[in-house]
């Protein structure tokens, strides 16, 4: 009985599951019903209509610099679209006149469509790309002759003024392997940044694309816009990025830099703003703009132009290094201002010595570093890796290790710039991998105290060693992009990075830095030749040996000594003494940045500079 | 003997599931040919495409059924679910570590050129070990002990698979409470789950309010459904969830009114005007009822009210947390999909756009459809995912509503046939298996659906049979002939 009764109510259950099941079938075929035959707003037409897409492309951000100057902007240009399946017959010979180009091309493309026409369908494809204004608009009075064909607007880069190539990047169509790299954010056809600031701001600079809707009729033409516009989506054009560059003193480092090989990357110390970053050779922009035909020529230049050398060279920092072994000395209380040191043409240890030029001894700390001597230097590297304080080498070294860092060296120094390199600080592990533990001593490093030996810096470092001495004790990290609306940038650009060496001892360097441009000829200071009067430089040589050819040529310095408003750092390969390139490239720059012009007593060493050619020095690999 | 033997092996096979099954199949071949018809033109047997591993995909498909339908001695799917139960939960596990990520989420593994996800087979494996456990003489889903097993043997892989970020194939299991249902579960899950969907949504698109007003309103229409005197109750209902419906208007003019009069103190009474919602008052007004329930309750033995209580307590914390839910536990892919779904938030280009694609391509299908690969919106790529999850698209479009129909018919048809077969077994194996079949189908085939023509929001699983994958299609074949086997022998007691 309750057997009975327990089943009758499974069968009433299976016919609830049923209902059920009949009840979702209906409200799927309602639901279907609705869309399908009800409302039009899911419905174009019975007759095999369709929607056509039509791509609308943003407008890339602008680029600005520092002083509102257009560094980057943009400018018309047309594609040529064909919908295959809209071709008919017409006059090859004429549209090729009209779009300058010869009838072949054509020939070729057309025969190549109806290969892949099955794969084209009722899509258009684009037959030529970048057309300047003039030849589109001669096309476009006969297009009526030629049915599936059209144009597409596109906007592409424009450069108003040949500055910072380098820096700013070019923008190209995206490739298959870009499209991987980004799923879901780029689509064949779309252009996207690939180097430099272009690269960098790209997510900021590239706006978002739109499309307009049209209904295709049964015979494949354009009828309407689809529901009068109202589902279509209008290109959002990118965010203008404001950059901390001047674009005339990027320019002017560009022409003093003409036939060098090198790089200048000027800072303003109390912002860390990058004023100027040249790497010579660069890249013209005119190249940049058309980067596909170029491409091949640029890889193959020996001199390497796609090359930043200003964030990527690691450089030996040569006799500017002496700063930083200066401050640590006294900050390690091993050295004092007024100690002398003898140097008689060299420094002599064992039977070998370590040369240096001719000049009066003995010398104090002030006069060494405006005279540049090697053996002051030795002396007081010597007294940091001896210190009593530390029980080995290895302790010391350590010590001398932190306080290099806390100048940014050896690590990269986290700019906004894309593929900055950290160049290379030895570790008291190296040498003792190198030599064995306890089996060196200060002599096995002493290229060390003038900048030589195993440290790679890049020129970007040495600008901030420069901006950080005029700062007194601290650097903010060097940056490219400004603060300017929708565009933010991180906070540490506003973040006061110190170094471990007290505050207190930076005047000592800079009274050095200051008699070494300041003394007049004569007077044994090495940077005599970039003295402007009125503008206080305070600067640094260095000639580093260059393992390939003639000594580079290497300056820092910054004006003016009080309340600087520009470090600077010049860095030209096979130049031969600091004096003699850097020197004068580096103070043209600030002399024009500081004042706008160039005074007359200073032109014919601007004239000077802007002949010299150094490329038969550079050998290239 | 022999010809006893061969008529047998012949009536005894249901075919009409079979022949469901193969027109299934080929309707999903020929439209995963269609959907990529025009960007890729080639065989439909050309390996390299999607359409030419689909054959293959089909064809070892029809092996497997065979050797399932004639190899395999139907006994041995009652004595292999645990093992196998076991198994499928460790691949579960292990996909989580060693699968590889696809689309965000970690659910396949790969072995060369071939991918495969464990998922599909958990289903198989779950069905199987229910029908075992739920199948033996002293189960009764009512009592305690088993009701939270069978909990557990569906809860286990759902979990897990939850975990893996698959929501669309944990959700599948929820399915199988109408199994439960069948077997003897109390119809009042399935209004709880029913409810607590229904308070969700009334929470996020209208207020947290409008849900209370309805769960009292429910909670008491279900009281007052025990009483003899069911017209008068309904009235004195009807009139009072007006009057609570106007709460809000109500203390909205009693606030007002304060402020003035109250004169000198008119932050205080302004603060507590403000800061008391009418939500609250409802509330308390309730919940000053609830003790004089409890003795009613108590004073008439009935129980029905204590669940009554204890349900508006349950539904009043979903309602409160759902905001929390929505905001801190959905994904934010998931959350969006629900907002346009809910039509919270229009965005055509965004997360709106698959669906606003799908329903393009079926709407412009009209009555009849544009006809086989004359369809526009899939071929040229406009609806994403349209050889798998968004299939629906290619016969929408294509065929039109009325091809729409005939599928979704077939479908219900197999599904129906499925279940009438599986009430007409005896061993209660069989039954409770067919049961689990239908329901896993019916899910798909509601959730698949659901999602494309706008129902539901997206949650990617594929159409059983149709969608391109050899993972799907052979967990639904290999899940649909373990079926035919099993009525199989059962028909021989006919």
């Amino acid at each position: 009985m309750t057997g009975n009764n327990e089943n009758r109510q499974r069968s009433f259950k299976e016919k609830k599951l049923l209902i059920g099941l009949i009840t979702v079938a209906a409200i799927l075929l309602t639901k279907l019903f609705v869309i399908q035959i009800v409302d039009d707003k899911y419905k174009i037409d019975a007759l095999n209509n369709s929607m056509v897409y039509d791509i609308v492309y943003p407008t890339r951000g602008i680029i600005y610099d520092r002083n509102g100057k257009i560094l980057v902007g943009n400018k018309v240009a047309y594609d040529i679209l064909v919908t295959p399946r809209q071709v008919q017959k017409f006059d090859t010979l004429a549209l090729a006149e009209a779009l300058k180009i010869p009838p072949d091309f054509i020939r070729e493309k057309m025969a190549g469509y109806t290969k892949e026409r099955r794969k084209i369908g009722y899509q258009s494809v684009v037959m030529l790309k970048q057309l300047p204004p003039e030849i589109y608009m001669r096309f476009a009075e006969i297009q009526y002759k030629f049915p599936g064909f059209r144009g597409q607007v596109r906007s592409i880069r424009d450069y108003p003024i040949n500055a910072g190539g380098n820096l700013l990047g070019y923008v190209s169509e995206v490739d298959a392997d870009y499209i991987k790299r980004h799923p879901d954010e780029y689509k064949p056809g779309d252009y996207a940044g690939k180097t430099g600031i272009e690269a960098a701001r790209e997510s900021e600079l590239k706006g978002e694309n739109g499309y307009h809707i049209y209904l295709r009729n049964s015979r494949n033409q354009i009828e309407t816009r689809y529901k009068n516009g109202e589902m279509d989506k209008e290109a959002i054009p990118g965010h203008d990025i404001k950059t901390t560059i001047d674009a005339d003193l990027q320019q002017y480092g560009q022409e003093l830099m003409k036939n060098k090989v090198g790089s200048i990357v000027a800072i303003e110390p109390s912002t860390g703003e990058i004023l100027a970053m040249v790497s010579s050779p660069c890249i013209d922009v005119n190249v940049l703009a058309d980067i596909g035909k170029h491409y091949n020529e640029i890889i193959k230049d020996p001199y390497k132009p796609m090359f930043n050398r200003a964030v990527q060279a690691p450089y030996p920092p040569g006799s500017v290094f002496k700063l930083v072994n200066g401050l640590i000395g006294l900050q390690e209380g091993v050295l004092t201002p007024d100690m002398e040191y003898p140097c008689h043409q060299g420094y002599a240890y064992g039977s070998h010595k370590l040369g240096c030029h001719n000049h009066r001894s003995p010398l104090d700390f002030e006069e060494a570093i405006m005279m540049s001597c090697n053996s002051y230097f030795c002396y007081v590297t010597k007294s940091i890796m001896e210190n009593k304080e530390y029980r080995t080498i290895d302790d010391a070294f350590d010590k001398w290790h932190d306080y290099v860092e806390s100048f940014g060296f050896g690590k990269k120094l986290g700019s906004d710039f894309p593929s900055e390199l950290g160049g290379n600080i030895p570790t008291s592990e190296y040498y003792d991998k190198l030599y064995g533990k306890n089996r060196w001593k200060f002599t096995t490093i002493i290229s060390l105290s003038i900048g030589q030996g195993e440290i790679g810096v890049t020129p970007l470092h040495i600008a901030n060693l420069c901006a950080t001495v005029a700062n007194r004790g601290y650097y903010i990290i060097p940056h490219i992009i400004k603060k300017s609306d929708g565009v933010e940038i991180e906070p540490k650009y506003y973040k006061k990075q110190y170094t471990k060496v007290d505050t207190l001892q930076f005047h000592k360097v800079i009274n050095g830095m200051w008699r070494a441009v300041n003394s007049g000829f004569g007077s044994g200071g090495t940077a005599s030749i970039a003295a402007v009067p009125g503008l206080d430089i305070c600067g640094k040589t260095g000639t580093a040996q260059n393992p390939h050819g003639a000594d580079n040529s290497v300056f820092i310095c910054f004006a003016p000594r009080e309340n600087p408003k520009i470090a600077i750092a010049a860095y030209i390969e096979n130049a031969g003494f600091g004096a003699t390139w850097a020197c004068p490239i580096a103070s043209l720059m600030v002399e024009k940045y500081l004042e706008g012009k160039i005074s007359e007593e200073r032109k014919p060493l601007e004239e000077r500079v802007m002949q010299g050619n150094l490329m038969p020095n550079v050998k290239t690999k | 003997m022999r010809n006893q033997h061969e008529r047998d092996f012949g009536q005894s096979v249901d075919w009409k599931l079979v022949i469901c099954y193969l027109v299934l199949i080929i309707i999903g071949w020929v439209n995963v040919y269609a959907s990529i018809h025009s960007a890729e033109p080639a065989s439909i047997f050309d390996l390299s495409y999607r359409c030419g591993k689909q054959t293959l995909w089909i064809i070892t498909g029809f092996i497997l059924a065979a050797v399932i339908l004639f190899a395999i001695n139907p006994g041995f799917w009652q004595s292999v679910p645990i093992p196998l139960y076991l198994f499928v939960l460790a691949l579960l596990v292990a996909v989580i570590f060693f699968g590889i990520e696809v689309k965000g989420s970690r659910s396949w593994f790969e072995f060369g050129p071939v991918r495969f996800q464990p998922a599909e087979i958990s289903k198989i494996s779950t069905s199987l070990m229910l029908a075992m456990i739920m199948s033996r003489n002293n189960y009764k889903i009512t009592k305690p002990g088993n009701f939270l097993l069978t909990a557990i043997i569906i809860g286990l892989p759902m979990l897990v698979i939850l975990a893996e970020s698959e929501t669309g194939s944990a959700l599948v299991y929820v399915g199988f409470i109408f199994m439960l249902y069948r077997e003897g579960l109390s119809g009042w899950y399935i209004m709880m789950i029913g409810m607590a969907i229904l308070l969700f949504i009334l929470t996020l698109i209208a207020s947290p309010f409008t849900a209370v007003l309805v769960l009292i309103g429910v909670i008491w229409f279900c009281n007052i459904t025990n009483y003899r005197n069911f017209i008068p109750n309904f009235l004195i209902e009807a009139a009072s969830i007006c009057f609570l419906a106007f709460i809000p208007h109500i203390w909205g003019q009693i606030s007002e009114a304060a402020v003035p009069a109250a004169g000198a103190v008119i932050s205080t009474a302004e603060r507590i005007a403000g800061s008391i919602k009418p939500v609250y008052l409802l509330i308390g007004i309730i919940v000053l009822c609830i003790p004089f329930l409890i003795y009613k309750a108590y004073k008439n033995r009935n129980s029905f009210i204590l669940a009554s209580i204890l349900s508006f307590l349950c539904g009043l914390a979903l309602i409160f947390s759902t905001e929390f839910i929505f905001n801190d536990i959905l994904q934010e892919h998931q959350r969006k999909r629900i907002e346009v779904l809910l039509g919270m938030k229009d965005d055509p280009t965004g997360v709106g756009y698959n669906v606003n694609q799908s329903m393009i391509a079926i709407g412009s299908g009209g009555l009849t459809g544009k006809g086989f690969l004359n369809g526009t919106q899939t071929s040229y790529g406009f609806v994403p995912e349209q050889s798998t999850d968004f299939i629906f698209c290619t016969i929408g479009e294509e065929w039109g509503f009325i091809g729409c129909a005939a599928v979704i018919l077939l479908y219900i048809f197999m599904i129906w046939e499925i279940i009438s077969d599986a009430e007409r077994s005896r061993d209660p194996f069989t039954r409770i298996y067919g049961y689990c079949v239908a329901c896993c189908i019916f899910m798909h085939l509601f959730i698949n659906i659901g999602m494309t023509i706008g129902l539901i929001p997206v949650i990617g699983i594929p159409l059983p049979f149709l969608s391109y994958g050899g993972s799907s299609l052979w967990s639904f074949t290999v899940l649909l002939f373990i079926f035919i086997a099993l009525y199989r022998e059962e028909k021989k007691y006919f």
